[in-house]
């Protein structure tokens, strides 16, 4: 008798144990992994990313500004990647508030949008951008600017151009990268270093650029970004709520500075 | 004949490119905005981005987002009629459930929280009553 009640015991224990185990508010990895990821929600905007920078305290934005990107490549992946990096160019002066800015930045968009050939929806932007610039109608712009990249992602698609759509995004991340971590480098703050931590979104960006045809993928420019790509992710992989230093922000800073380098090089390779 | 062929072929990879939304689902794309407009009057800002697809009673999709410390999101989904209780919930990296303000109301709810690490989550969206109905995800920020 002792010993059939020393084994309900023991079987009671152990289902406690079952039970703590579970951790029922737990995924389980393989749904996780399952998730879905896309371009459009799983990547996040540069207004996203800047929002997340200013909260600490505002940074000098005129000062992130850089000067003109060239009009005349002839390379369709080399455009996606600069319209990617533009478009975070026009979130840049909406930042900074200057409205003749977002104006050439936004005649810009669609000089490079009208180069790959997207549909005539996109190229009405640039007039809603011109209005909404003279009016001086921010949070409308942040709006319209990431409208704007939508519709050229989806002319894309609809263009059979879907390779070019993550060049699109990269451009746009990397580009955010560089101008959030050199205003970061300005004037460190811990809490401002956070926002990059994104080891996953690299991760996703590599995968996505893994998926691109053959001729994309071999194109030289394509290569280089993809080579530098793996580098970076481990450079954004800090501790979860563990900030990076002053010199982990450097090195990113560097890392994504020689992507647009490249990127931007007048002569592709 | 080839040449109809031919043409069928393209258009077909066209449209499967393109993947145009259903009606359902363009409904449930504006009951998620519907819902997300009211967060706008607190000075979060929509995404233009978004997920839609079917979900059947009793099944979940997880999205993943990429998100930055120092923000707060509301995370809005949109459902067709056909949809009478829906769940969202918020899953850190780890698979770690989050502590979320909820809203929820017949064919649409909402999930709000401010991370406090950057990096990836996971957000599920559970058909908990009703028929199998399109659903729609976006997410506001500030």
């Amino acid at each position: 008798m002792r010993r059939v009640r020393r084994s309900i015991a023991i079987m009671f224990l152990l289902g406690c144990c079952a039970v703590i185990g579970a951790e029922p508010n737990r995924l389980p990895a393989d749904q996780m992994a399952k998730a879905i990821k896309l371009d459009s929600i799983s990547i996040p905007s540069p207004g996203e990313l800047f929002a997340a920078l200013e909260k600490p305290g505002k940074p000098n934005w005129v000062g992130q500004m850089r000067g003109p990107v060239g009009m005349n490549y002839k390379n369709r992946a080399q455009i996606a990647l600069n319209l990617g990096g533009l478009i975070a160019d026009g979130f840049i002066a909406v930042e900074a508030k200057d409205s003749q800015q977002v104006k050439n930045i936004g005649t810009d968009i669609i000089k490079l949008a009208k180069a790959l050939g997207v549909s005539e929806n996109v190229l009405s932007r640039g007039n809603s951008i011109n209005e909404f610039a003279e009016n001086d109608e921010w949070d409308a712009l942040q709006e319209e600017l990431e409208a704007t990249q939508n519709e050229v992602k989806s002319s894309m698609q609809t263009h059979r151009d879907q390779d070019l759509v993550i060049l699109v995004s990269v451009g746009g991340w990397i580009r955010g990268t560089q101008v959030v971590s050199a205003a970061v480098m300005q004037n460190y703050d811990e809490r401002a270093a956070k926002v990059l931590r994104q080891p996953a979104l690299v991760s996703f960006i590599q995968s996505k650029m893994n998926d691109v045809s053959p001729e994309i993928r071999n194109d030289p420019l394509v290569k280089d970004v993809s080579t530098e790509l793996p580098e970076v992710e481990k450079l954004v992989s800090f501790p979860p709520g563990k900030a990076p230093t002053a010199d982990d922000v450097k090195k990113v800073n560097e890392a994504v500075g020689k992507i647009m380098t490249q990127i931007q090089a007048k002569e592709p390779k | 004949m080839k040449l109809l062929i031919f043409a069928a072929t393209l258009l077909t990879a066209t449209m499967a490119l393109a993947a145009p939304e259903s009606d359902s689902e363009v409904n449930a794309h504006k009951a998620a905005l519907d819902l997300a407009g009211a967060f706008s009057n607190e000075g979060f800002k929509i995404r233009d981005g978004h997920w839609s697809g079917a979900i059947k009673p009793h099944e979940h999709v997880l999205i993943a987002v990429n998100l930055y410390a120092g923000n707060q999101y509301w995370f809005s989904v949109g459902a067709t009629d056909t949809a009478k209780k829906l769940a969202i919930s918020v899953y850190d990296e780890t698979g770690k459930l989050v502590e979320t303000e909820s809203y929820n109301e017949g064919e649409k709810a909402a999930a709000g929280f401010s991370p406090t690490s950057s990096g990836q989550y996971y957000v599920m969206v559970d058909l908990v009553e009703g028929n199998e109905s399109s659903v729609c995800l976006v997410y506001s920020y500030k």
